[in-house]
């Protein structure tokens, strides 16, 4: 009987499996019959700016490794995604993609061949573009050096390593877009560049438990241990941002009034770096009219006391470069960390990966401007003398120290890359 | 006072647990090598170990390094009996200046000591952080590849 009931209830899912995969299943669009003419030098300029705002070589190249040949290893509660090939290479790459094919990528999730790309593509967002800029980016990527390279496989839990289930979270989650240009206007401009090519909802919305963006979007989120800030309250607290600084952050990856890009979000910069002035500011004046009124100010949990240790620690770790009569102040008029969004945040995230990490010199890309360096702590500070640095920090700044520091930076710290 | 292992020596040491750790090894234990460049933990010439790993000591806090092993140039050996790595260098005549040669030498060895055979690619990523101004990158890359038992 028993065996039965086992019987039936394996032939059960291998059907609904079946079917699920046969009605899931999308038609294969047939290989492109060769390569694209090659485009203009006015397509490729304007493909090579849809793509830098798209953000596609942020996920789509490893670390160290050639352009758009894929193989980033994204972390998700889900498990491993390596980001794909989107070289022009005919056999691991998306050379044998038509633009058909690669627009249905963009506007559905669907490859060439007709199996469901995971969501950690942000094809719920590039859903919206309009036909003329996929085809721009079309043109670009396949002008791209081809590179032979085939990524890792995906390391998912089960079921989610089962493509098919993506159908139901598509039918959550996707709404089509028709192709349309978006609407004139600088905000209008900045919107689309926001909500649509620059996906930032992706990191700054957060997650829910289905792997969803968080509705309403731009309330915040967690990424690589990083905390990707609110959008919707830039404007409030004791270092607000304004539109001309939001603009420079983007583009620059450093607001003289806040401090520099750091963790995922310098990769994003180092990309805009090379976008017209006018993207950014279009991109910061949309931002600027979607912020909140401030609240009553959240009531945070202080940690207990602070140490005069921080002090100490301040004195010789980081006084050089932050104390206020240090040259990288005076002279570079480098922001002080009282204004410093890592510093005033409510979240001590930001704060301690970028004691613990440093910011990196920046790898040499082209029209990336140096932002900034920091060196990291990692190996010098525990993580009680982190916790005793932010309290220290924090206090200068007049807030409140943050609680359990010492423990998120345990945390954060056994995350970090070998 | 703080506790400190300064190469294999336990050391109570008494600066200001505020001063970074360069200052107390040039200025109250004599030991010179480490030498101060920017200042900002950037270019590497003061690089000690802490603990087996490199660490920029013009941006460690003394108050930092208490209970826990310090390593600097003199430690690895000394100018009648250079150490293996030490040996090389002199052999390559990695210096030109010289002033940023006891950083490099240091933090050289903490990726012998992790990686006896390492390959070039990660010889070049290990060094990055430390900088030298006269430009003999290739013959302190010879050094190490030669203390390391690889052709140089």
């Amino acid at each position: 009987m028993r065996l039965r009931t086992l019987a039936a209830g394996v032939a059960f899912v291998a059907v609904a499996s079946g079917g699920l995969y046969a009605w899931t299943r999308q038609a294969a669009i047939a290989p492109a019959a060769g390569p694209p003419s090659p485009p203009s030098a006015a397509v490729l300029a304007a493909g090579a700016r849809v793509v830098a705002l798209g953000d596609c070589m942020v996920c789509h190249t490893a670390p160290d490794g050639p352009a758009y040949a894929g193989g980033l290893g994204l972390k998700t509660p889900f498990g491993i995604i390596y980001s794909t090939n989107i070289t022009p290479d005919p056999d691991t790459g998306i050379g044998r993609w038509t633009s058909a094919a690669f627009r249905r990528a963009l506007r559905e999730g669907v490859a060439r061949d007709g199996h469901l790309l995971y969501p950690a593509f942000p094809y719920i967002h590039y859903t919206r573009m309009s036909d003329e800029d996929i085809d721009l980016a079309y043109a670009y990527l396949m002008s791209r050096p081809q590179v032979k390279v085939k990524q890792p496989a995906n390391d998912l839990v089960f079921p989610l390593n089962f493509r098919p289930l993506l159908a139901f979270w598509n039918a959550l989650y996707l709404r089509p877009g028709g192709g349309a240009a978006p609407a004139a206007g600088q905000a209008e401009r900045g919107r689309y560049l926001v909500d649509t090519l620059g996906h930032c909802a992706s990191c700054h919305s957060g997650m829910n438990l289905l792997g969803g963006e968080r509705s309403p979007a731009f309330e915040g989120g967690t990424v690589d241990g990083w905390r990707a800030p609110a959008l919707t309250r830039l404007a409030q607290g004791s270092a607000p941002w304004t539109r001309a600084e939001l603009a420079d952050y983007l583009q620059g990856g450093l607001s003289l009034a806040h401090g520099a890009a750091k963790g995922p979000m310098r990769p994003v910069t180092e990309r805009l770096a090379g976008v017209p002035r006018a993207d950014a500011e279009a991109m910061a004046a949309y931002l600027m009219t979607i912020q909140q009124p401030a609240g009553p100010a959240a009531a945070i949990p202080a940690a207990a006391q602070t140490t005069t240790s921080g002090a100490a620690l301040f004195a010789a770790a980081c006084a050089s470069c932050h104390a206020p009569a240090a040259p990288m102040m005076r002279l570079a008029g480098r922001p002080g960390l009282a204004r410093s969004s890592a510093v005033l945040g409510d979240d001590p995230a930001n704060f301690i990966q970028t004691v613990l990490h440093g910011i990196p010199w920046e790898r040499p890309a082209p029209g990336g401007a140096a932002a900034a360096y920091m060196p990291p702590f990692a190996d010098v500070l525990s993580d009680a003398q982190v916790a005793e640095l932010a309290a220290w920090v924090r206090t200068g700044a007049g807030r409140p120290a943050w609680p359990d520091v010492a423990a998120a930076s345990a945390k954060l710290r056994k995350e970090m890359q070998p | 006072m703080t506790k400190v292992d300064v190469n294999g020596r336990v050391l109570d040491l008494h600066a200001d647990p505020a001063t970074p750790l360069l200052y107390v090894l040039r200025n109250e234990l004599g030991l010179n090598g480490a030498k101060f460049g920017c200042g900002m933990g950037q270019c590497g010439a003061c690089t000690v170990q802490l603990d087996g790993k490199p660490v920029f000591s013009c941006v460690t806090p003394l108050a930092a390094c208490a209970g826990r092993k310090v390593r600097t140039v003199e430690g690895l050996g000394s100018a009648a009996q250079p150490g293996r790595l030490q040996a090389a260098f002199i052999a390559q005549q990695a210096a030109q200046c010289g002033y940023c040669i006891a950083g490099m030498i240091v933090r050289a060895q903490a990726l012998l000591d992790k990686v006896p055979h390492p390959t070039d690619e990660q010889i070049r990523r290990h060094m990055e952080p430390n900088l030298c101004r006269c430009g003999t990158h290739h013959r302190i890359l010879a050094a190490i590849r030669a203390a390391a038992g690889a052709p140089a």
